[in-house]
């Protein structure tokens, strides 16, 4: 039978939490770089330049519906094959940055549809410039109905950095596997990186939903 | 050494890899089924406990990682007496990490059936579970099916994780392909372009048929 000890706990908590650090500023370098490539993705979908959609569009669903762990060892080990070493952290916020732009892109493709027509027909005859048009009028109503789906990802990037230990980033997962082979003991240092898990994402999860209707009240639209 | 030689040594591999992935895809379908439909109904249940098991199972699925999910079974479980199998223990982490998520579908697509349906059904005098079975569940399922489509993609992803615990699918002979050769652009490219044409070619296209079918059944097409 099993035995927990808390002892062995104390023991591995301050590593433990040294890991949560790394695995918090995973989440978070791979969410910005996602937030911006996505937005970049989304846009480039929309330009009148037929083969550039068209190449976006597939890439997009390319990276979609392929493993997001293949993508960080390919990301890791093509590089040196001609000549471009990246390092594990390099590499992971790579592969995971650009994972997340892709589904973020379609987050933001989603909410740049659901703006009227005549919003982008009134900017037009307010003789706005493209730019201006995107960032006064545009991106601003796009945003909240954007929100569920970024929040949802922001979330979903968090769960899935313990793939990065696959490559050698020393985040939770990485961490808790050395513990392991180390001392010969997986029961404690399995069960916590789950109990860590729970006890972030899941107030997360609910800080995103209030943050949401909040937005929402801002902006007066209604819920 | 050109592709078409790398192919043509290595192409078995990939193929006994495919294979693996396909089974492992196909097991941990039917248990994230299983799994959505008994614990999205458990859920929805006025008895507290049901509704509370239920929900213990999908917070703790959805708030932790799939690999968390699938080393805890691996390695820890047979600490509690229940070894699993590694191929067992892959697509059951998967099926059970996605059934948490498809817990959430089957849940909202019922809640999601018109309110008359329910009252109209209740005026037959049609017993509660008569009532699921024949208004509610066939309603709700052409409601859920396209979000069931992204769920299966995932699934499908998901699966590769299972290399790590040395299923030999896909991902792994990959990575063992990657070893002997030092051809990763190869190897892990020729990878990524197989889950593409499963993902993209077999299942999307399988989907969007079942969704038709469903919607004919249903004399809504």
């Amino acid at each position: 039978m099993f035995d927990w000890r808390w002892s062995f706990v104390w023991e591995i908590l301050p590593k433990m939490l040294i890991a949560t650090g790394n695995t918090l500023m995973a989440a978070g370098i791979g969410y910005a770089i996602a937030v911006v490539l996505g937005l970049v993705l989304a846009l480039a979908q929309r330009t009148p330049i037929k083969p550039l959609t068209f190449v976006m569009r597939e890439l997009v669903e390319f990276i979609r519906s392929t493993p997001l762990v293949l993508q960080i060892f390919f990301v890791f080990y093509v590089g040196p094959q001609f000549g471009i070493r990246l390092s594990p952290w390099t590499a992971g916020m790579i592969a995971i940055g650009l994972h997340y732009a892709a589904y973020l892109s379609e987050v933001y493709r989603g909410g740049l549809d659901s703006v009227p027509k005549g919003q982008w027909e009134a900017a037009t005859a307010l003789n706005l410039s493209m730019a201006h048009t995107y960032r006064r009028i545009i991106i601003p109503q796009a945003l909240p109905p954007s929100l569920a789906g970024m929040g949802n990802y922001l979330v979903g990037i968090f769960k899935d950095t313990p793939m990065l230990s696959v490559i050698g980033v020393a985040e939770l997962m990485h961490t808790a596997n050395a513990i392991g082979s180390e001392s010969y003991r997986f029961l404690e240092p399995y069960t916590m990186v789950g109990v860590i898990f729970l006890l972030i994402s899941l107030p997360t999860a609910a800080l995103i939903r209030n943050f949401e209707s909040w937005v929402r009240q801002k902006l007066g639209m209604s819920k | 050494m050109s592709y078409l030689e790398f192919l043509g040594q290595y192409g078995p591999r990939f193929f006994d890899g495919t294979i693996i992935t396909i089974l492992q895809t196909i097991l941990a379908a039917i248990l994230a089924i299983a799994l959505a439909f008994t614990a999205g109904l458990m859920r929805m249940s006025r008895n507290k406990a049901v509704s509370g098991v239920s929900m213990v199972y999908i917070e703790i699925f959805r708030g932790t990682s799939l690999l968390v999910q699938l080393y805890w079974i691996f390695f820890v479980l047979p600490l509690f007496g229940i070894t699993l199998e590694k191929f067992t223990a892959g697509f059951v982490a998967v099926g059970m990490n996605l059934g948490a998520y498809g817990a959430e579908l089957v849940r909202g697509a019922i809640l999601s059936v018109p309110k008359g349906q329910w009252e109209a059904a209740q005026a037959l005098n049609m017993s509660p579970a008569k009532r699921m079975i024949r208004i509610i569940l066939p309603q709700a399922l052409i409601i859920m099916l396209p979000p069931w489509g992204n769920l299966m993609i995932e699934l499908l992803k998901g699966t590769a994780l299972v290399s790590l615990i040395a299923v030999a699918d896909l991902m792994f002979q990959a990575k063992q392909i990657n070893g002997l050769t030092f051809q990763s652009a190869e190897a892990f490219g020729t990878a990524l372009i197989i889950y593409y044409i499963l993902a993209r070619f077999i299942l999307t296209p399988g989907m969007r048929w079942l969704e038709r079918f469903m919607a004919r059944k249903m004399g809504k097409a």
